[in-house]
């Protein structure tokens, strides 16, 4: 059974139709890339699993490991291992990093009946993840993504994603505005982070990321539909000829 | 015109003191100020949003004996252990609790003389808080009864906070509270005061408090003023700060207790390079009114004051900010900036914001801004994403927006403790 099932979703905001019939199938262990121009609905996809209350789902199903994701808040979906990395991360002036991820690591270990951890616990466990993400300890102590850059915003949101080991990571343009050795780093950890029991779905508008994360395989979303599937392969060709040939082609039906 | 209230409730007390207390003069002068100016109604401006209506058919008294406290009760209202602390009870100094005295350059002592066994008179205040400057202050004149008189000899440098603890008891059923304070900062001394209003009770009662801060050249004072009396209370204070150059004030303002609340604060910069930080804090739940009034007075050049309040109001509660910022034509170079910002968890809070800049120099940074918002959806749908739902989240949020003005206490201790009444405060609002 696939650890993640979209089937004919249509999802609406402020009462247009954004995804107009999406059906996708993610097995545990699988990396999919979700490619497509602006406006094709790539975002709204990511945001719709994450649970944002701006979209309507109006038909189609979402199973994630046989549960109806639909039926959870979004609060549920990440206690159930849901995890989306933000496109634009949010900035909370206010709440340091360590206070943030710990908040947050608790609140999924409390949802699944675990004990929480104590603050040297955590810092045990952050240490190490903070390994992933190149980091030092100083970036603790900051308050979550105010006053980053835009790379280290990217990195905070993979290194939250080291700390939650989410089964389904969803990263929304996670290459957008990154140099060359940002990129590096974010790809090398999520690469660190996959597992034969987790999927990865990676929404991007560029094939570069590709070259660094190799998918299994690479949807192109145009119209709010999924207009073509193959290989990794299929970036390249995107890459190659652009989105034209194939959004011209979902305008048609 | 501005339309006024009966003052007779207060006329037979205002005869009272002067039978009892000293300077006659000066309180009969007072009384009739206060007497000519009435209590204010909703139609003066500077008291448009807060109802003090209920002073002046309320038959107000003086404290009755307060009952004898104990160590134990004064306790928990303490921030630290003070070598020099204030206990005034009622509006009386409790000679017995209070630590006064005077050595290495600080003499901390009661306004009445009250304990006193030598020459303790701390007369260095410019009469700053005056009878002009609001309806009761010049009450206050009339009425007051005692309080903390400070003095830092130049020079001196005071590290343990010096508190004044203001405590109303069950005598003071609608009662007036009328004490005052006097803070004298000679050159150069540097020293933390922690003043802070607390009731044992829960029976009506009226505060009406005046400080007098006066600094000399080059002083430094962290001035962290804790209100948190019964919400049956009514409170209103007054805080006048003279400043000589190179003087830097900096000022914690907490307002979370009473009914209805007002606070002024004056800031007169007195001389060139002065600076003057106002940092408050005030948190609504109920129907409480918490009103903060600011006004700093930009006479010189070279001056920097930096003003951040921010309000958290819940339920029915209902804050106001005014912050007068007056720029005269000397003052060029003037650096000033105003924030006020308040976060409404309901959609019965409400809040009044006024920035008032008058800037008659051309030479000057002045800004402001205000902002009035509910907790931010992005946010909240982050911290979602993130496992973090509900009373969590608010928390967090909640805790979050009010984090920038208590990181701006400097004294460890005093921030701690802060601290701690603000996360009471919101775990308790938030539900």
């Amino acid at each position: 059974m696939a650890l993640l099932e979209i089937k004919n979703l249509h999802a609406t905001a402020d009462g247009a139709e954004i995804l107009k019939g999406i059906t996708l199938s993610i097995d545990a262990g699988q990396v999919h890339a979700i490619m497509g121009p602006n406006g094709s609905g790539k975002s709204t996809l990511a945001q719709v699993l994450a649970g944002h209350p701006a979209y309507q789902v109006t038909s189609g199903s979402v199973t994630f490991g046989g549960e109806d994701l639909l039926d959870m808040e979004a609060e549920e979906r990440a206690h159930a291992g849901v995890f989306l990395a933000f496109q634009y991360p949010v900035e909370i002036p206010g709440v340091t990093n360590a206070y943030f991820l710990r908040a947050s690591y608790n609140a999924v270990r409390k949802a699944r009946g675990l004990e929480e951890l104590d603050p040297m616990e955590f810092l045990d466990l952050l240490e190490e993840r903070l390994k992933i993400v190149e980091w030092g300890p100083e970036i603790m102590e900051r308050a979550v993504n105010f006053g980053f850059s835009g790379g280290e915003k990217k990195r905070n949101e993979i290194l939250q994603m080291a700390v939650l080991e989410p089964r389904l990571a969803v990263l929304d343009e996670t290459d957008s505005g990154l140099d060359i050795d940002a990129l590096r780093i974010v790809a090398k950890g999520v690469n660190a982070l996959r597992r034969p029991d987790s999927a990865t779905l990676l929404v991007t508008h560029y094939q570069r990321l590709l070259d660094y994360i190799v998918p299994d395989q690479v949807h192109v979303l145009a119209g709010g539909r999924i207009v073509k599937s193959g290989g990794k392969e299929l970036a390249l060709e995107l890459e190659a000829r652009g989105y034209e040939w194939l959004a011209n082609g979902a305008e048609g039906k | 015109m501005t339309a006024t209230l009966d003052v007779t409730p207060f006329a037979d007390l205002a005869a009272q003191s002067l039978e009892s207390g000293p300077a006659g003069a000066a309180r009969e002068a007072a009384f009739a100020r206060f007497a000519a100016v009435g209590i204010p109604t909703s139609k003066d401006e500077e008291w448009r949003f807060t109802p003090v209506r209920h002073l002046g058919s309320t038959r107000y008294v003086a404290p009755a004996a307060s009952p004898r406290l104990t160590e134990s009760d004064i306790a928990p209202y303490l921030v630290g252990t003070p070598e020099y602390r204030v206990i005034v009870v009622d509006g009386r100094v409790d000679v017995g609790l209070s630590r006064l005295g005077s050595a290495g350059g600080l003499r901390v002592a009661a306004l009445s003389g009250a304990g006193a066994t030598g020459a303790t008179s701390i007369t260095c205040a410019g009469d700053s808080a005056t009878i002009t400057t609001t309806p009761f202050a010049a009450l206050n004149a009339a009425l007051w009864t005692d309080g903390a008189a400070l003095h830092v000899a130049d020079g001196t440098t005071i590290d343990t906070p010096i508190e004044i603890l203001h405590l109303a008891t069950a005598a003071a059923s609608n009662a007036v509270v009328t004490p005052r304070t006097v803070l004298c900062v000679g050159a150069g001394a540097r020293a933390t005061v922690v003043e802070s209003f607390v009731s044992l009770t829960s029976e009506p009662y009226f505060t009406n408090t005046a400080c007098e801060i006066v600094m000399e050249e080059g002083a430094w004072l962290e001035h962290a003023r804790i209100q948190r009396e019964s919400l049956a209370a009514t409170h209103i204070g007054l805080t006048t700060v003279h400043q000589a150059t190179e003087s830097h004030y900096r000022s914690f303002t907490l307002a979370l207790g009473a009914k209805v609340s007002r606070h002024n604060l004056h800031a007169h910069l007195d001389a060139p390079n002065v600076e003057s930080l106002l940092y408050g804090l005030y948190i609504g739940r109920g129907e409480q009114l918490l009103d903060n009034h600011t006004a700093i007075f930009h006479d010189h050049p070279d001056c920097n004051s930096w003003e951040v309040y921010k309000g958290v109001l819940a339920d029915k509660s209902h804050g106001v900010f005014n912050g007068k910022v007056i720029v005269q034509p000397a003052a060029q170079k003037t650096d000033a900036k105003q924030t006020n910002r308040n976060l409404l968890l309901s959609d019965t809070a409400k809040v009044d914001t006024k920035p008032q800049l008058e800037i008659f120099a051309d030479d000057v940074k002045c800004t402001h801004g205000a902002t009035v918002g509910k907790l931010n959806e992005q946010q909240r749908f982050y911290l979602r994403t993130r496992g973090i739902a509900g009373r969590e989240a608010e928390l967090m949020l909640i805790t979050a927006f009010v984090a920038e003005v208590l990181a701006e206490i400097t004294h460890p201790g005093v921030r701690e403790v802060c601290d701690g009444l603000v996360r009471a405060e919101i775990d308790a609002l938030v539900g």
